[in-house]
């Protein structure tokens, strides 16, 4: 290799890079322009933030002080109202049991409340952004390159502008959670809305719907499957991403297993992750489980 | 409500990006198949005129592919065609406002589709009252009436039952009665029975036509069938490629169709059941007296009642029960079963 540099041009043979000054004041001036910003706007930023800090607090206070037993027993009730499975509720309760026996149940508590507050905002903002993007090739088209960037851009690599914004804390690290876990919530509500039986939506037109009527009777209720199929998946996202997110200052589960990480704890990480996979089933079977449920109608008993 | 009729002038769609360049082109004569090749646009109606009558059953026939589909959705505007004019109640439907024309569909149309286009999370109930939901109609009152379409169209009892327990049948029956809920004068049936099997099909046939002579609405009906054309249509429309090639009625075109293509559909009829007894009596000879049928009455109903009444000659009567001619059995006989050439049609017209 090295003898054919010899007869190339050097120009060929080592790539032309730009000069490391070039690169060095690019950074510096966009790094400087990025922190300038941030400063200036700091006072914005932090009036967006707190409401979501706020709420954060609220819920985590909840799980992790409320005695053991009601949060268990509330869980319980909610898994059963959703699934009306007895064996889903049984697993929940083994699960939950086991995580507290082994010392994890406050951490537990602290992640479940980071996930639920990251879901609820991710299908708050999803479900609009998904049906906008229904009703316009146009936003489809714009939006979709984004969500590829989103999806597929390191998780790390995003936390940094989150951080050189957002500061370290819960709030940055729930932020981080949210875009990570947000594309399926929006991609399964555009593509549940627009797999809607067109004979169905002329119908609607034909009796006189207006496109507000049209949404609600016909888009919505069709395209719930599809949708519950997304939040299910931006839950199972969120609980991905809370490890991750522990670097920029989450607590919980995740924490722990960066501390095993970081101090080669085998039992203790494995045990952090089991946990993790716990709640994932839970969540996973319950949402599912709720999902069937409610399209009970397809059913064809007569044939 | 009186029923108002439907007139359509002068339409025409052509599917494109640029529809209205080409109407003149196709105006002066440039074929479905040049317009596709050299333009890449679809020429789907070419200028149609019919006028549907108030409070009857007019039914557009053609095979697919002929725009009858396109057609019945250019009277509630599913289709934006590309110019023309679709009159109702003095009022053109194309060039309404879409809040007008909401409203239009809301309180003056119905419609019921090829593939039911039922709403699959909605009880046969709740599709029932679904135009009147859209309509604002509370619930108390809109159950109320659905609940009587229900059981007229044989349903009572599946009020709670979801489209998916249902066979296709019942389906379409849920269909009807979402459609006659909304109680609009216009009820648009698109190939509305063309999915079911033939029993069934009679069936829902017959619920239809004890349905309008009850109701007098203005129906417009798509069919590929021309049994099922002839068996409803007070006036029938034939399609082909876009253009109307024939219209009128059953008979009409049954007896005299415009060209080989129609005569070609018209040679499988059951003639007996199309053609009435005056279109092929002679003028009376002898005394008045005997046996006597009415003038309307269909060459098979006045065959059974000859040869149960025993005899070989019957007397047609006139609406004022005045004689106006005379037929025996094997006029009638040949009349049913070979199809009348084109000069004994002509001369039939004559008189």
């Amino acid at each position: 290799m090295m003898a054919i540099c010899s007869i190339l041009p050097d120009v060929l043979c080592s790539f032309p890079a730009v000069s490391d000054s070039y690169i060095r004041m690019a950074r510096k001036t966009i790094d400087d322009g990025f922190r300038g910003l941030v400063r200036q706007y700091s006072h914005l930023i932090d009036a967006v933030v707190q409401p979501l800090q706020t709420f954060l607090n609220f819920l985590e206070r909840l799980f992790v002080n409320s005695p053991w037993i009601l949060v268990l027993a509330a869980m319980l009730a909610i898994v059963y109202l959703a699934s009306r499975s007895r064996g889903i509720t049984l697993g929940t309760a083994v699960g939950m049991v086991l995580i507290g026996v082994v010392g994890l149940w406050e951490d537990t508590m602290v992640t479940l409340a980071i996930v639920t507050v990251s879901t609820l905002i991710a299908i708050v903002i999803g479900l609009p952004i998904g049906i906008v993007m229904a009703r316009s090739d146009r936003v489809q088209s714009a939006i979709n390159p984004v969500l590829d960037v989103m999806q597929t851009l390191p998780s790390f690599v995003y936390l940094i502008p989150v951080v050189v914004i957002f500061g370290i804390g819960k709030v940055p690290g729930l932020i981080a959670v949210v875009i990570y876990a947000v594309p399926p919530m929006i991609r399964l509500t555009n593509l549940g809305i627009r797999l809607v039986d067109r004979d169905v939506l002329e119908a609607a037109d034909a009796f006189g719907s207006s496109p507000g009527q049209k949404l609600w009777n016909v888009q919505m209720p069709l395209a719930l499957p599809t949708i519950m199929a997304g939040i299910n998946q931006t839950i199972m996202m969120s609980l991905a991403m809370v490890v991750v997110a522990s670097m920029v200052g989450v607590g919980g589960l995740g924490k722990n297993t960066l501390q095993a990480i970081n101090n080669q704890f085998f039992t203790f990480g494995f045990l952090n992750g089991f946990a993790l996979v716990a709640i994932a089933i839970i969540f996973d079977r319950a949402s599912q489980a709720f999902g069937k449920r409610l399209q009970k109608h397809t059913e064809v008993i007569h044939g | 409500m009186a029923s108002h009729g439907i007139e359509i002038r002068g339409l025409y769609k052509i599917f494109g990006p640029n529809g209205k360049a080409h109407v003149e082109a196709v105006k002066s004569g440039v074929s479905k198949a040049e317009l596709n090749e050299r333009h890449a646009h679809v020429l789907g109606l070419k200028d149609i005129n019919i006028a549907m009558p108030g409070g009857c059953i007019t039914v557009v026939m053609g095979l697919s592919g002929s725009g009858k589909s396109t057609l019945i959705r250019h009277i509630n505007r599913l289709i934006e065609p590309t110019t023309g004019e679709v009159i109702y109640d003095g009022k053109d439907i194309c060039r309404m406002s879409p809040s007008d024309l909401r409203e239009f569909r809301r309180h003056k149309t119905a419609m019921v589709f090829q593939k039911f286009a039922l709403l699959p999370h909605r009880t046969v109930m709740e599709n029932t009252v679904y135009g009147l939901d859209i309509q604002g109609v509370p619930r108390s009152e809109s159950t109320r009436k659905g609940q009587q379409w229900i059981e007229r169209v044989g349903l009572a009892g599946f009020e709670k039952h979801y489209p998916n327990q249902l066979s296709g049948g019942m389906q379409q029956r849920v269909g009807l009665a979402r459609a006659l809920t909304n109680d609009a004068d216009i009820l648009l049936m698109d190939e509305a029975y063309s999915a079911l099997d033939p029993l069934i099909r009679v069936d829902m046939q017959t619920v239809l036509l004890e349905l309008q002579a009850e109701l007098k609405k203005t129906v417009v009906f798509i069919t590929h069938d021309l049994d099922e054309a002839l068996r409803l249509g007070d006036k029938i429309a034939i399609l082909r490629d876009g253009e109307v090639i024939q219209q009128g009625s059953g008979q009409e075109i049954v007896l005299r169709p415009a060209d080989d293509y129609i005569a070609s559909f018209v040679k499988e009829v059951n003639r007996g059941r199309v053609i009435q007894v005056q279109t092929v009596m002679t003028p009376a000879t002898g005394a008045p007296g005997g046996f006597s049928l009415p003038s309307g009455t269909t060459l098979e109903t006045a065959a059974k009642q000859m040869t149960a009444a025993g005899v070989s000659v019957a007397q047609i009567v006139g609406r004022d029960g005045n004689p106006i001619g005379q037929l025996d059995l094997t006029t009638l006989i040949s009349a049913m079963v070979t199809p009348v050439g084109h000069e004994e049609t002509a001369s039939i017209a004559a008189e």
